[in-house]
């Protein structure tokens, strides 16, 4: 069986899914992520599926299902790379991924979990936020 | 079958025979239909090519204008009347170039009066009169195409997306927006999202002469989408009456957001990147 691997960048955990998801594969995953969440106390999670054609309502639902175990844990989940062709289609579907977090690439997912956490402003876009209150 | 082999090798031979005058009465007689909007050179060009084609098939034993023989026949009927469709002629002078022929082979037949003209001269016809039609069905097929190619050439004129700042996109539409219109608007702006990176869109519907519920569901579908790849949409340029209908219409935009003008939601955007805009007074002198 196939298994998707997890990578730890800082305090974030990076999920780069390059394979067709069965059953079997998704419920490994998220084992996995939840295991290594508590392991390494990581507060950020971004899944990266930048390499999937399709999208359906199997991986819309085991990405809900993934985002929700990563709140009860204490992780912000945020989608990234979706495809144009992915998003028109899942429009077309009526699927809206409820309750996830999206940015257009992984470098965009981490300001977005920096930002989510709070404590972490002055590290990535502190000072941008701060102006922005100021300025409003 | 328009006409046996053997009439077909008669109509070669009255075709060669008389040929000189025949042209050039046949290229007259178009040429008053078509009131000199070809030159005549082009014209008898044109004829000649007909006329030799018309004796190289007429000696191959031409019977059908669809059969093998007639490839060649086709071929330059096919070109004679895609040049036509080009160049803005009618579906009518396009056919008279073909049909014309009739008149100058009653003249011809009528001169030299033989006991089977008439049977001659309606199987002549037959096969005329295929042509004629094979000349229409090209003349439209080639309008076709032209217009295929037109609504192509304006759905690409008509959807460019800019970038109007860093990290900033703006679709400008213009024009009515249909689902074939709405669907490459919605592929472009997503693809350039990706391509540049940019986190924020704004659609700007200002050229848009009128919105129905189905123009507000195309544009929620693409600010759905962005907001699935992780970019925010907001929209702009709703003019007065444009508000009213949306409202009269009762279409929710939910939590997107819309501003009148395209600079207000610039400023939206810029205030929540970060970056600051502030009015610098000019010194007077």
């Amino acid at each position: 069986m196939e298994r998707v691997p997890i990578l730890k960048i800082g305090d974030i955990l990076l999920v780069s899914i390059q394979v067709d998801m069965s059953d079997q594969t998704a419920v490994q995953l998220q084992e996995d992520l939840a295991e290594r969440i508590v392991a390494t106390g990581c507060h950020g999670v971004i899944i990266d599926i930048t390499a999937l054609d399709i999208v359906d309502s199997f991986v819309g639902r085991m990405l809900s299902t993934i985002a929700s175990i990563s709140k009860v844990l204490d992780a912000e989940t945020v989608v990234v790379g979706m495809r144009p062709a992915v998003a028109i289609t899942l429009v077309e579907l009526g699927l809206s991924l409820n309750g996830i977090r999206t940015a257009l690439n992984v470098e965009r997912g981490m300001e977005l979990v920096a930002a989510a956490r709070g404590d972490e402003w002055d590290e990535v876009d502190g000072d941008e936020d701060v102006e922005t209150t100021a300025t409003t | 079958m328009a006409l046996s082999a053997e009439e077909s090798g008669r109509l070669a031979r009255l075709l060669s025979e008389h040929g000189e005058r025949l042209t050039r009465r046949w290229t007259e007689i178009v040429a008053t239909s078509l009131r000199g909007r070809l030159s005549q050179a082009e014209l008898a060009r044109q004829v000649q090519e007909l006329h030799r084609s018309m004796i190289d098939a007429g000696e191959n034993g031409l019977t059908d204008l669809s059969s093998e023989q007639g490839g060649e026949l086709r071929a330059v009927l096919a070109e004679l009347s895609r040049g036509r469709a080009r160049q803005g002629f009618t579906a009518t002078e396009t056919a008279i170039s073909v049909y014309a022929l009739k008149d100058v082979l009653l003249e011809l037949m009528e001169e030299n009066h033989e006991g089977s003209a008439l049977r001659d001269f309606v199987a002549f016809s037959g096969l005329i009169d295929q042509m004629g039609l094979f000349t229409f069905e090209t003349y439209t097929r080639t309008r076709e195409s032209l217009i295929a190619d037109q609504a192509e050439q304006l759905l690409e004129l008509s959807t460019p997306v800019v970038k109007i700042w860093e990290g900033v996109v703006a679709v400008p539409l213009v024009g009515t927006l249909d689902s074939a219109r709405a669907q490459v608007v919605m592929e472009r702006l997503l693809q350039t999202l990706v391509d540049t990176g940019s986190p924020y869109a704004i659609i700007d519907i200002t050229g848009v002469p009128a919105v129905d519920t189905q123009v507000a569901q195309h544009i929620l579908k693409t600010v759905v989408a962005a907001r699935l790849m992780g970019a925010d949409c907001i929209i702009s340029g709703i003019r007065p009456q444009i508000a009213q209908t949306i409202v009269a219409l009762g279409i929710e935009f939910g939590d997107i957001a819309t501003k009148a003008s395209l600079a207000d939601a610039l400023r939206q955007v810029l205030r929540l990147t970060g970056v600051e805009t502030r009015r610098h007074q000019r010194r007077e002198s």
